[in-house]
Formats: C-alpha cells, structure tokens, sequence
C-alpha cells in the first residue's frame, strides 16, 4: 500500500524511534499479542507428549476427514457466495415487489444459531418428518424402501443448512460494498456495451472483492469451528476428528494438532486470496457519491428477483422460526421463569460487553496496521484473528491454561510475600469468558473495521495530517465517523455471534452462571430439541432487533460518507 | 492498552454476577457432566438435608482440561460424570483424590468403584437391543454376537460407533473375546447396517418404528424416556414398537457402564464432597437419582422405578470397569480401521 508506505516515513515522535515503533504501534502490539496467546497456547498443545496419532490417522481416516472438510469448504463458500452476493446484488440496484423488505431482513437468518436450523431441520425433512408424510399420503407409500428422498443427515444436508444461515456474512459485507460504489462505474462499463450481467461480474464484482472476501473468509472460518451441525449430520471432517482424538484417544495433544492443520488451511487460503490481489486498490474516489436510482424491474425479473430473495429468507429464518414457535408453543412453562429471566440477562450484558470490547480492540489494530504498516504487527494481528477458525472448546483451553497459569503465579507469590492466598482471580470469571470471546470473535470486528478501512483513500489521512491532526486524532475526528456503519457491523456481528456462542461459554462460564446457549444445551445434549426450544428462540429474537439496527443504518452510511466526504 | 483496562473494567463491574464461587463455610462445588435438570432435584434435597449449598457449572467437553489449567487452587470439590472412560481419564490425570468411607463401602458393590476409592458409581446403565416387536421373531437376536450374523443384513442401525457408549461396548467384547474377535465382531455389524450409523439412541428406536431398520443397539434409560414423554407423544409411540433385549444372558451378561462421582484432587471443602457423595449412596438418593434417569441404582435393595422393573432382572457383564476403559484406545482405533461410521 503505497500510501500507508508514506504514511510509515512520517518523522516518530515517540522513544521507539529507533525500533521504528511509536506508541500507537506499540499499543497494538501489546493487545494483539494478549489476543494470541490462547492461539499460542492450543500450538504449544500440540507440541505436547502421547500423541502419537498420525500414523493410524493417516492409514484410516485422514484422507476422507480432509475431503469431507474441502468439501463442506467448497459447498458452502460457494453457497453462501451465490446467495450473498446475488441477493446483494438485487436489493441494492433493482426495484421489485418486496425489496425494501428484503433489505434487512436478509440479514435475520444470522440470528440463527447453526446447531438450531439442523436439528430443526431434520425434524422436518427426516422420514417420520411432515415432508415426507405427506409425500408418502400423496404417493400411497409406506417404507422408506418404496420411493426416493435426499437424506438430510449427510454431506449436502450439512452445506446446505450451514450456507442458510451464514449467507448473511457475505451478503452484508457485499451490500456495503455495493452501496459505496459510484454509479459512475457502473454506467461507463454500460457506455461501453457491456450488458447488466457482464458488467456486474466484470466491474462490481471485482470491485467490491475485498469486502466479499471478508465475508467468504469468515463463513470458511465458521465452518470450520462448527461441531454441532458436523456432529449432527454425521459428516466426518477434521473438526469432528480434532472431537474422536481428544476424547475417545484422550489426546488434546492430538487435537490440538488437528487444530493446528486446520489454521494451516486457513492461512494457506487467506494468503492465496490476498497474494492474488496484491496489485490491486480499492479506495473510493473520495469524491461524492452518487448513488444510482434503482433499475425498476418489471415482469418476469421482477417475479424472479422477489423469488430469489424469498427463498434465503424462507427457509433461512422463516421456516426454522416458524417451527421452533410450534416447539415453544407446546413448552410454555419453560419460558418466563426467573432461571428464564436470568438467562437472557446473562446473555444480552456478556454479548454487549463482549460486543464493545471486540470493536475497540479491532479499530485500535486496524488502525495501527493503517497507520505504521508494522510488518510484525500485521502478521500479529492476523495470527489473533485466527480464533475464529478454531473449534470453540479447543479455543477454550487455549484460554483457560494462561488464565490457570497467570492466576496459580500470582497467588504463588501472593502466598509466599504476603502469606495470602489469592486462589483464582480471573479463571471461571465473566471476565475471562469476555476475553474469550474476544479471542474467538477478533476476525468479526477486526474484518468489519479494517474492510472499512480499506475503502477508506489514505489521501484523507494525509490531508488530515498534513493539517496538522495527530494520528488519534485522524482516528477520531475522520475515521471513526466515516467508520460508522463498520463499526456498527463489527459489533453487532460479535454481539449476535456471542449471543449463540456455546463451547466456550458452557466450558469457561463462572457458578450456577446460566446462558440461553447454555439452557440450549443441556437440553440439545440429549437430542430433547423441544425442551431446547425457548430458549433457542429467545437467542433468536435477542439478535433480530440489532440485525435490523444494523440493516437501517447501512441505508444510511452512504449519506454519513457523503457527508463526511463533503465536509473534508 | 486502553482496551485491556476496559477488560479489567469488565471484570470489575462484573463480580457480583459474575464472580467465581468462593468457599464460604458450608459450601461444596460441583463440576458436573450431567445436566441440571437430571440433578437439581436431589441437589435441592441435599441442601435441605444439611444445610450445605451446591454450586454447580454443567459441562462436559474440555472440564478436564479446565480442573487442569485451574491446578492446585481450583474451587471444584467434586465431579459428576457419566461412563466410566471419563471417571478413569480424570483419575489418569491425577485430577481426583482417593476417599474411604464406610458409607460409600458399604452401599457401592466393589465392581463399581476405584479399587483406591477415586471415584464412585452411583447408578448404571445397561447397553441392551431395541428389536421390533413386529419384524423381529423370538430367538432371532439374543447375543450381540448376533448383530454381526448374515441373517440381520440391512436390519441393524445404532448410533455413531464414536460414541462413548458404542466405544465402551466394542471395549467390553475386546475384553471378553480379544481385539481380532471384535473387529471380525463390528465389521459383520457394519455389513449389516440398515444405514450410515447417526442420532443418539433415541433416534435409531424412531428408526424402526419407522421400518427402517429392525434392531438398533441402545441404552436402557431412552425407553423409559420415550415412553413417558407427555410432551412428544408420538415418541410413546416408538417405545411402543419395541422390546427391550438384554443381550448374552446365556454367557457373560450385558455390557453396563456407570454414572458416577469422585473428589477432586485440590478440593477445598473435602469433608462436604464426601458428604455429598455418601448422601447420592444412600436410599433416598439411589431411589431419585435412579429414577430420575431411568437407571438402576448401585445400591442393593433399593427399589426400582416401576417401569424399569417391568423390564426384568438380567445378568450383567461382571468384568472390572476399569478393564474396560484400559480399551478404550484400541476400541476407538477399530472403528475407525473397520470404517464404521464411513
């Protein structure tokens, strides 16, 4: 980046001068290396004794757990990719029946945990499921051996279910983008003769590629980590392996090699995609946006753009909503109780702190990396944004050893100074679990907030400096109002995702400390879906009200740039 | 830096919600693998008995690892857990303290528990066949043996063979028969699925109410759990499709595995834990546990929840559990060579 190159040459005012290192960098160092360490710790796992686990992985299951896991990788990075993508597309610069309302509510099936949607699911899809009974009254049948039905349970049912609800990462990243693309573009692509599609996959498309590539990354990621829905389906990935060697072989250190194969995919990937856009930039013009005026549709296009919105959403959200009511509905004294109560406040004050926590830390490195272009703080801050790769519970333990070892050091010493035990400060604490989420969510914030960046023209930070504005200051008074809609995405991207987050919670969490995950999972534990229900629900209304927040004030970043843009 | 002193702010405003458990007086504290809603009750009753409080989190994937990390200061006192694979990697860990008691002695047959007292069962649970009351005909099935014959082709479904519960049984048969007897044993069980191994036991049972399968491998309590269950009643349905089997009465007995509980290494309130342990052995609580879950309780002479009686009295395999758990790798690393699940 040639600018934040220019940017690097500014004089240091600060005593890091010789290291090249000034405060903000430091700064950034320092909390980007604390995100680490639980990535550190679950490497450090790996390197431990009694796991000798290759050789027979390798002579049995290893290959089909690779496949499997490409596969999945594959099908739903394709998935999610089409739909994002595609419904972005629609909803930003076509008018037809219902687009406002798809708007936003393209955005719900996000409030969707993915362990819900497959077991609502299979209830549905499975044999004894309504689907099936009626197609078996329609066609007279009676056993599974007299007709054919996809078995939901598999490889396909588990792409399909994962790209439902994450499709929203890259739909919301891609909408920003396609939001603060000049029409310009668009109608010089057409002057030249190019036709709608051709100049969508030749012109907006690539234009907007970082920010899909976010989006595409962190539903890989996601992927990834999951073990409820993998586990469900019966879909045999590493992630499941990293499950089999830790508990039934009894080596974490094992799994945490798994573990660590796994980063290594995710980093082979994150570098190939940005290696092959190394050459490219993607500032804005920095001049006013115009937003183009949406190409009403009519006819056919219309029906069929309506038709392509409704079906994400429908079985996304509606349907699985719709179901879970029906599971409520006939479990009413579970709802409403203190425990109920407690639960849901517990959530909403974790997933809020975590929440601000997440998106501060993710300006203050993004920013640092914008403004030294600190190749150590770069490659640090890219390792801390590994967690969200990394199955939850494995995540876990790479947080409760440091926390387990900080805590037993400083009651160590305590004991020995003082003669007063400290027992544990942190360990078990909301605290602790709020760091965790830090951990494992960082890729949330830090993306949203660095994809804004990057869209951001470095001209302004030098027009601001050469003003005579400090680095924080540039920070404060340009980029964080122009930052305001990716900031609002990071934290309600973490907020959402904590709200449904479950390994870590269920493992880390303080006391007779319960969560509406947690409350899912002691009934889900035991495949006892409708007793799970409630409080499966309530996860989802708790992440509607922001995601529409959300989706309301995207409309509106364009005229916040506009404006800001105006002003400098 | 300014966000880490938001952190330690966090933690700051938090406590009060949020702290750890601390031990005050009269205190135990419980990591447990077994869900609220199975222990709470007679939780509640040990408080009204003694007046000591039980805290609790409910967990199971990574609690070892977290009594390890929290080393010699964590507050856990005692462990609640299901199988006897975890209740032995706890002990191999060093994480649990031996406990005698003549209580715990007297109430828990030898054969379920540690021979130094590291942990205690409290109930068990027998690994019995579902068969189909309709498709399958007396004396078809009576062994697990018999699941692997050529005559059950396309007629057998169970769960992952992952599965702690599927990979304690394949332990049991390398126990009683060798490793090269039971990989011949799951590879003829394989051959004979009706599909890809999927659901928990529950689930293969709605499978041949279903006719998808006529036999499935399963633990007892899921029937008592479907056959009472006023909120899916169609599940009462499923239960009523099938028998119970208890298998290889005629030789070494059904494989039964335990719920059980231990003292931590590190237990702060020790005297409580025991307490909490010896007062789970007793009548009262054998009776509730027991019947909470649908299990059997360890204890003799304690009743049997009526349903689970019905069921009959059955001969179970005699072999230590310790034994058992020693296979576990080399069970685990048969399905995965035999291609189980694939």
């Amino acid at each position: 980046m040639t600018a934040a190159a220019a940017l690097a040459q500014r004089p240091p005012r600060l005593g890091f001068a010789a290291a090249g290192v000034d405060g903000w960098t430091l700064g950034a160092l320092i909390v980007a290396g604390c995100v680490a360490i639980p990535i550190g710790a679950v490497l450090v796992l790996a390197a431990g004794t009694g796991s000798d686990i290759w050789g027979h992985l390798i002579d049995t299951v290893l290959a089909r757990y690779v496949g499997t896991t490409l596969g999945l990788m594959a099908g739903v990075g394709a998935g999610t990719l089409i739909i994002g993508v595609g419904t972005a597309w629609l909803v930003t610069n076509f008018g037809f029946p219902g687009r406002g309302l798809f708007e936003w509510s393209l955005l719900l099936p996000l409030a969707i945990p993915s362990y819900v949607i497959a077991f609502v699911f299979t209830d549905f899809l499975e044999f004894a499921g309504p689907v099936q009974g009626l197609l078996r009254e329609l066609g007279g049948w009676t056993s599974p051996r007299d007709y054919w039905f996809p078995e939901i349970r598999s490889l396909g049912g588990a792409i399909a279910v994962m790209s439902l609800v994450l499709y929203p990462y890259v739909y919301l990243l891609s909408r920003a983008a396609f939001l603060e693309q000049s029409v310009g573009m668009m109608e010089v692509s057409r002057s030249l003769g190019r036709g709608p599609w051709r100049s969508f996959l030749t012109v907006a498309v690539p234009l907007a590629r970082p920010s899909i590539a976010v989006g595409v990354s962190l539903v890989l990621m996601e992927t990834l980590n999951d073990f409820g829905t993998v586990d469900f389906f019966a879909v045999q990935t590493l992630t499941l392996g990293i499950f089999d060697v830790w508990f039934n072989l009894n080596s974490v250190a094992g799994a945490a090699q798994i573990a660590g194969v796994i980063l290594l995919f995710v980093m082979v990937l994150l570098t190939a995609e940005r290696f092959s856009r190394r050459r490219q930039r993607y500032h804005g013009q920095g001049r006013a946006l115009r937003r183009a005026v949406p190409r009403r549709l009519t006819g056919f296009a219309a029906l069929l753009s309506t038709l392509a919105c409704t079906l994400p959403l429908a079985l996304g959200f509606l349907l699985p909503v719709g179901l879970l009511s029906a599971d409520v509905a006939a479990n009413l004294e579970l709802v409403g109780g203190r425990a109920f109560l407690t639960s849901a406040g517990n959530s909403l004050l974790l997933a809020a702190v975590a929440a601000l926590v997440a998106v501060l830390i993710g300006l203050q490195l993004a920013y640092g990396v914008r403004l030294s272009g600190n190749r150590a703080l770069k490659s640090l801050t890219r390792v801390a944004s590994l967690g969200y790769a990394i199955p939850g519970a494995v995540l876990a333990v790479g947080v409760m050893i440091p926390f387990g070892f900080l805590d037993n050091w400083i009651d160590a010493q305590s004991s020995r100074l003082f003669g007063i035990s400290t027992g544990l400060i942190l360990s078990g604490t909301g605290a602790a679990l709020v760091f965790a989420y830090v951990v494992r969510f960082l890729a949330l914030s830090q993306g949203a907030v660095e994809s804004g960046l990057e869209r951001v023209t470095p001209n302004i930070d030098g027009a601001a400096r050469t003003l005579g504005c400090r680095p924080a200051g540039v920070l404060w008074r340009v980029h964080v109002p122009l930052l305001r809609g990716s900031m609002l995405t990071a934290a309600i991207l973490v907020f959402v995702d904590t709200m449904k987050e479950l390994p870590m919670t269920v493992i880390m969490r303080p006391f007779n400390f319960e969560t509406l995950a947690t409350q899912v999972h002691q009934f889900a534990a035991s495949e006892q879906f409708a007793e799970a229900s409630p409080a499966a629900l309530a996860i989802v209304l708790a992440g509607i009200l922001p995601v529409i927040i959300l989706s309301r004030a995207m409309r509106n970043t364009v005229h916040i740039d506009t404006r800001a843009e105006a002003r400098t | 830096m300014k966000k880490t002193i938001s952190l330690i702010a966090a933690a700051a405003a938090m406590p009060p919600v949020l702290g750890p458990g601390t031990a005050a007086a009269e205190e135990v504290n419980l990591y447990s693998y077994r869900q609220p809603f199975l222990i709470q009750p007679f939780l509640d009753e040990f408080t009204r008995q003694t007046g000591i409080r039980v805290n609790v989190v409910y967990a199971q994937k990574g609690m070892l690892q977290r009594l390890k990390a929290e080393g010699r200061n964590t507050p856990a006192d005692a462990v609640l857990t299901v199988d006897i694979s975890r209740l032995d990697a706890l002990t191999n860990a060093e994480l649990l303290q031996p406990v005698s008691s003549p209580v715990l002695d007297r109430n828990i047959p030898a054969q379920y528990r540690h021979p130094q007292g590291h942990w205690y069962g409290l109930t068990t649970r027998a690994r019995i066949i579902y068969v189909s009351k309709d498709r399958v005909k007396p004396g078809e099935v009576a062994s697990y043996e018999d699941l692997a014959k050529p005559h059950m082709k396309g007629r057998v479904c169970t769960r992952s063979g992952k599965h702690v519960y599927t990979v304690s049984l394949i332990a049991s048969i390398i126990e009683a028969r060798g490793e090269k007897a039971a990989e011949a044993w799951l590879r003829g069980v394989k051959a004979n699925l009706a599909r890809k191994p999927q659901g928990n036991d529950r689930a293969q049972v709605k499978a041949i109410k279903d006719g998808v399968c006529d036999v499935s491998l399963g633990m007892t309590y899921y029937m008592g759990k479907m056959a009472t269950n006023d909120k899916k009643p169609e599940q009462k349905k499923w239960a009523a499709s099938v028998r119970i089997l208890f298998p290889n009465q005629a030789g070494r007995g059904t494989h039964v595995n335990i719920s059980g509980a231990a003292v931590t290494e590190h237990a702060k309130n020790k005297a409580n834990a025991v307490r909490l342990l010896e007062f789970l052995s007793e009548d009262f609580a054998q009776k509730m546990y027991a019947d909470q879950n649908f299990e059997y309780p360890v204890k003799a002479g304690v009743e049997w929840h009526p349903l689970v009686a019905g069921w009959g009295k059955f001969k179970s395999d005699a072999v230590n559990l310790d034994n058992i758990a020693r296979h576990r790798a080399t069970a685990t690393k048969l399905v995965d060579r035999v291609n189980f699940d694939g």
